[in-house]
């Protein structure tokens, strides 16, 4: 798993005579920024042809990681779904198979 | 025309904080401070100050609403002693780490155990590391004119950082003192509007604060803060100019007694100051070569400026109101002596703890420093580097 990780955006150089005072974000909403990706060590891989569109993993994915564009489920966010697999544990027509991160 | 009043240490502190008009105040009552909240609740209540007075159920609560009321953009004081600041300590320090000004009398009151209301200096120098700028005070006016410029130190775009006003508890507290206090209109030109630099309720410029700061950045966190304590020192000085012209007043890090010429001298902080300088003028006149270097600023610690006003000493002494268990002299000795490490010639230095849990410290004990530090200055040795002053032996 270790090979895979890349250094976050949130480790760049920031010296200290840049540092926000208190470490205070100017910039609110910035979770998406942060990419979570790499601490998967399971992986969903949503088959599409099975896909009802029930909308059930939706409400229950804790990273907002099921991607929807009119009422329709297209794919996962990679960059942020930690692979907890509670879509693939909600899903009444085992739409996900769940594997190991390579 | 400045007005002549006769008020106690806690009059004159909540009075500073009546002219103030701080947007929030939230507190919790302990003895020697009860009063200063006090005091100030009659304000709210008359509708004199426009503050938002919130009774809290304990000083980590105190301290909590201050820091959400700061972080908001208030303009935020509180007060309390000892253990009430004990029990604010975690929050101590995210008050100096967020960069919140808030200004906090701390009526200076030994810290319990064994239980005890009276005066000395430990609860101050147990917060000595908490990010607070320290100022101390000799007497009424001293905590009356700190009080007030402690707001502009603090919220200094520089500094940012919370400040605590320290007098002594009963002595300077609950004694009735003639004062000089300003016009309130001209306290609050002075203090001016607070200019946060960001805070949470600037719904054009949304921040987070406080957030979870791991290795990556912490450390350079605390390096900007520090450099908001190097940047105090300046700023400091700054004001205190600023508020000779207003007062007349003149104020330095340290208020140096005679000592120009002197060979001998204490080092001492808050009421002991003025207890001191009679023993000082006593012995000037039996031709003894004495003087006495007060400290006004504890934190920063004015290191630099302490060697230079102390370099031409044979002997010094320093009065440490607090026992901080180092077993190797108190905590102000401890500065004293590492600030006086750069000089070629050092003077002979020696560490006195005096006045816990609000042992009165008399002229002859003060006399007696002064008779140990002739002995020292003689001989250039010195053999009891540890003292207790006035303990029962």
């Amino acid at each position: 798993m270790a090979t895979k990780k890349t250094t976050p955006s949130h480790l760049e150089e920031i010296l200290w005579k840049d540092a926000a005072p208190g470490g205070v974000i100017y910039e609110t909403g910035n979770a998406q920024k942060y990419k979570t990706g790499a601490w998967r060590s399971m992986k969903p891989i949503w088959n599409e042809e099975k896909c009802k569109h029930c909308m059930l993993c939706f409400p229950v994915c804790p990273d907002s990681s099921i991607l929807v564009k009119d009422q329709k489920m297209t794919g996962i966010d990679y960059d942020h779904c930690k692979g907890c697999g509670v879509c693939v544990e909600v899903c009444p027509f085992k739409v996900f198979d769940y594997v190991v991160e390579e | 025309m400045a007005i002549r009043e006769r008020l106690s240490g806690n009059e004159a502190v909540a009075t500073a904080m009546k002219q103030i008009n701080p947007d929030v105040v939230a507190a919790f009552p302990i003895t020697p401070s009860t009063e200063v909240p006090q005091y100030f609740s009659t304000y709210v209540a008359n509708g004199e100050v426009d503050t938002e007075f919130v009774a809290v159920e304990s000083e980590h609560s105190a301290m909590s609403a201050c820091i959400g009321a700061a972080a908001a953009g208030a303009r935020v004081m509180t007060a309390t002693s000892a253990n009430g600041m004990g029990l604010m300590w975690e929050m101590l320090y995210i008050a100096s780490a967020d960069k919140l000004p808030i200004v906090m009398p701390l009526i200076n009151r030994a810290m319990s155990g064994p239980l005890n209301i009276h005066n000395d200096h430990s609860d101050a120098m147990g917060a000595r590391d908490s990010g607070w700028i320290q100022l101390f005070s000799e007497d009424n006016q001293e905590a009356y004119d700190n009080t007030i410029m402690a707001v502009r130190i603090g919220e200094h775009k520089d500094v940012r950082l919370p400040v605590m006003v320290c007098l002594d508890g009963f002595i300077i507290s609950h004694s009735v003192e003639n004062i000089e206090l300003l016009e309130t209109e001209k306290v609050r030109n002075f203090v001016g509007e607070p200019m946060a630099p960001f805070y949470l309720l600037d719904s054009e410029n949304p921040v987070a604060m406080g957030p979870l700061d791991l290795p990556a950045h912490y450390f350079e966190h605390k390096r900007e803060q520090a450099q908001s304590m190097f940047n105090a020192k300046t700023v400091i000085k700054e004001v205190f100019e600023e508020f000779e012209k207003l007062s007349g007043r003149k104020y330095s890090y340290f208020e140096e007694y005679k000592l120009d010429d002197a060979e001998m001298a204490i080092v001492v902080l808050g009421s002991t100051a003025g207890t001191a300088k009679t023993v000082v003028d006593d012995l000037r006149a039996q031709g003894l070569k004495v003087g006495l270097l007060k400290l006004r600023v504890f934190r920063p610690f004015p290191a630099a400026e302490l060697a230079e006003a102390l370099k031409h000493l044979k002997a010094v002494a320093v009065m440490d109101k607090a026992e901080s268990f180092s077993a190797a002299g108190g905590p102000i000795f401890m500065d004293v002596r590492s600030a006086l490490y750069d000089l070629e010639v050092r003077p002979k230095i020696t560490s006195y703890i005096y006045g816990l849990g609000g042992r009165d410290v008399r002229t002859t004990d003060i006399e007696k420093v002064y008779n140990e530090l002739k002995e020292v200055a003689a001989t250039g040795v010195v053999t009891s580097p540890y003292n207790y002053l006035g303990v029962k032996e």
